[in-house]
């Protein structure tokens, strides 16, 4: 965990006061309601469709055990007893009352956690691969970079009145598991020629309306430049970027607009004459960062445990939870696992409060006191040793927490919907269960492999629909509930928007069309080692859109 | 009027106040504030404060601006924050030595302490800004003011 200093303690219980003190002049009417909505959503607070939604930061994803307890007593106190993790790494309450927001916050800044700029035209939560500092392919931990930026965009006083919202995320690894290529910036820690650290910079991508892919702006910008930076494009765009039309408002357009090298070599000249400034990095910031992370001693004897072999051998449902939902650590012995949030009969992302108690448990039993929140909507313990695996398991599975599907179909990235969402065209999240319902059989699931299932409610894209190998989007046709299918997106390194099947397919047909396309998918692939989206980058949509509108056809 | 508060939170006279559009641009003696659109009727008299609009590229403007003793920076609406960098490239790159005023819909107590840490010097409230409660927050800076990383240049 990043430990908080007394500044960072400060920061948090100011924006409290400042926040108690906005809500009670919203209430007593000197505060227009115009302009508390603007200082509210920049404190996470929306009005939802039934009742106000709270969105609290977990900056880069990870939460102590300490920080999940008063998650559940939120949720307890305040909330119907559950929470929504989301896609940006964040949890959301779904029914508070405005009038003891105020308090909520004041019970979260008592474990350093806020809802500061969770919502807004402004720089949101920083996001980052879950597994930084476990992961076997890592090159240096991100998370002491995402934490510097945090501090520098956290009541940055320029950047809080931007055009749009404003989204930035850090990847370390060979493998990219922030979906950086889909963000405002997307920066990527490497290793140049000469060995030095530095980053590759990504600008202008994004989902939503007109969801593309964000261009590489810089090939190596040196490690002590990476705030400079940040602050060249954010001035650039908050300067020109488009206010006429708040669908136009992201820097994505700014740099479609603009042209990348028009728009670069803005951002160059400016950075040009900051680079040397107050936001360059000095020797010992990066150190001093990491010192306020704790650290933790892994067993160096953890692999010569024999007892996980012998569980694996003995059980096989342990097996098939194993073959799923661990990923490898760096660390022979230990291993990365996933609590998957995506259970038959729970909205994804859902977690109760007496969940949410018993996890902090099981961390502090098995992980260190840490967990994970995952884009995908899962939790990760990133440290357990494999001699602690199969008690973990039955403890999960217990709880619910355990289906063997990371990764597979009934895995599916989902927005809240309908069900709660002002946004929203559509119920995703009782698609997403009549999907679950029609592909539980996991034999089955594993047969088809890995395949991302991403679906949101409507074009903002809160579920990411554009980069799922398949992509479902709810549209609203006059008064009904229809859903656009998409496929072939990517968020990873290979990143790529989804193409439309065609016309869009009624509420009823939703389940037989994925299955069109899953079955599709299976007749045509060379052998099963031809993943979903490979298979369809090599054969394209004719067969998947001859066999999903056939029997319109007919 | 609009009430005028200093960057420490006391309260100004306003010696620039804004100039008619029917009024010609004083030769001398009365120090007025004037849109940069009547610009070039400002001849060699010091005491002009110019506004600027939101749009106008401050690295563009001739030198001689940059010796105005007052320039004054608009929000148009109270999201509209583009003249926080305008604030910032004239007072930490152009090293505009100047009063910066802040003008419009956003100069509220809710957004006093980071137009001040973006280098505006003078507070013009918006009319229905509770006056006493604006020039506390500014004479007691909450931890918002005090951030780890400068970012005025």
């Amino acid at each position: 965990m990043y430990r908080y200093d007394q500044h960072d303690q400060q920061l948090v219980d100011a924006r409290v006061a400042e926040f108690r003190d906005q809500t009670r002049r919203y209430l007593d009417g000197s505060l227009p309601a115009d302009e508390f909505r603007h200082l509210r959503l920049r404190n996470g607070l929306y009005i939802q469709r039934f009742a106000p939604m709270l969105r609290i930061s977990i900056p880069y994803g990870l939460l102590s055990s300490q920080q999940m307890r008063m998650l559940a007593h939120i949720a307890r106190k305040y909330d119907k007893g559950y929470g929504h993790f989301t896609t940006r790494q964040n949890i959301q309450f779904n029914w508070p009352k405005l009038e003891e927001v105020p308090d909520i916050l004041a019970d979260l800044a008592t474990v350093q956690m806020h809802a500061i700029q969770t919502s807004g035209n402004c720089i949101r939560n920083i996001t980052s691969d879950p597994f930084a500092g476990a992961a076997a392919d890592e090159l240096v931990d991100p998370r002491p970079y995402c934490e510097l930026t945090r501090q520098w965009a956290t009541f940055h006083p320029e950047f809080n009145w931007l055009p749009r919202k404003f989204k930035i995320a850090f990847s370390s690894s060979t493998k990219d598991r922030a979906a950086t290529r889909v963000h405002d910036i997307g920066i990527h820690i490497v290793r140049n020629a000469a060995g030095e650290l530095g980053y590759e910079v990504y600008v202008g991508g994004g989902l939503g309306r007109t969801p593309i892919i964000g261009l590489k702006i810089r090939d190596f910008l040196p490690e002590p430049d990476l705030l400079s930076y940040c602050e060249a494009i954010l001035r650039v765009y908050n300067l020109l970027g488009r206010r006429d039309n708040m669908y136009k408002a992201r820097i994505k357009i700014l740099v479609k607009e603009m042209g990348l090298p028009a728009f670069a070599e803005k951002v160059e000249a400016e950075w040009a004459t900051i680079k040397d400034g107050p936001l360059k990095l000095k020797d010992g910031d990066l150190e001093r960062m990491k010192a306020q992370f704790s650290q933790f001693e892994l067993d160096p004897s953890a692999a010569k445990d024999q007892s996980y072999a012998q569980k694996l051998s003995e059980d096989s449902a342990f097996a098939a939870w194993t073959r799923r939902n661990l990923k490898d650590h760096r660390v022979p012995g230990h291993k990365l696992v996933f609590l998957s949030l995506k259970a038959r009969g729970v909205a994804p992302g859902d977690v109760s409060a007496e969940q949410m108690d018993a996890i902090a448990d099981l961390a502090d039993r098995y992980a260190f006191g840490e967990l994970r929140a995952t884009h995908d909507q899962n939790l990760v313990f990133t440290d357990v040793r494999q001699q602690d695996l199969y008690p973990l398991w039955q403890a999960l599975s217990a709880l619910g927490l355990a289906t063997p599907n990371i990764g597979l179909l009934t895995d599916v990235i989902c927005c809240p919907g309908l069900d709660f969402c002002s946004l929203s065209n559509a119920s995703s999240i009782a698609v997403a269960e009549e999907i679950f319902d029609r592909f539980e059989d996991l034999d089955y699931q594993h047969d088809i492999g890995s395949i991302k299932l991403n679906m949101s409610g409507c074009m903002n894209g809160c579920g990411h629909h554009s980069v799922g190998h398949i992509g479902i989007l709810g549209v609203d046709k006059k008064g009904e509930e229809w859903y656009q299918i998409t496929l072939g997106g990517s968020s990873g390194n290979d990143a790529s928007l989804g193409d439309r099947t065609g016309p869009s397919v009624e509420r009823a047909h939703i389940a037989d069309a994925i299955q069109n396309i899953v079955e599709t998918y299976l007749q045509q692939r060379l052998s099963e080692e031809e993943g979903f989206l490979a298979c369809y980058r090599r054969v394209g949509m004719p067969p998947f859109k001859t066999r999903l509108y056939a029997e319109e056809a007919a | 009027m609009s009430p005028l508060l200093s960057k420490d939170g006391t309260i100004l006279t306003d010696l620039y106040p804004l100039l008619p559009d029917d009024q010609p641009v004083p030769a001398e003696g009365r120090s007025v504030l004037v849109p940069l659109s009547r610009f070039t009727e400002i001849g060699r008299y010091s005491g002009i404060g110019l506004s600027l609009p939101n749009t106008t590229d401050v690295l563009k403007l001739p030198s001689s601006v940059l010796q105005l003793p007052l320039l004054a920076l608009d929000f148009p609406s109270f999201g509209d924050g583009r003249a926080y960098s305008q604030a910032r490239w004239l007072s930490g790159r152009l090293g505009y030595r100047g009063e910066l005023r802040a003008r419009g819909q956003a100069v509220v107590l809710d957004q006093l302490e980071m137009l001040r840490s973006c280098g505006f010097s003078q507070f013009e409230l918006r009319n229905d800004q509770n006056l006493q409660a604006c020039a506390d927050k500014l004479a007691h800076p909450t931890a918002v003011s005090r951030r780890r990383f400068p970012s005025l240049a």
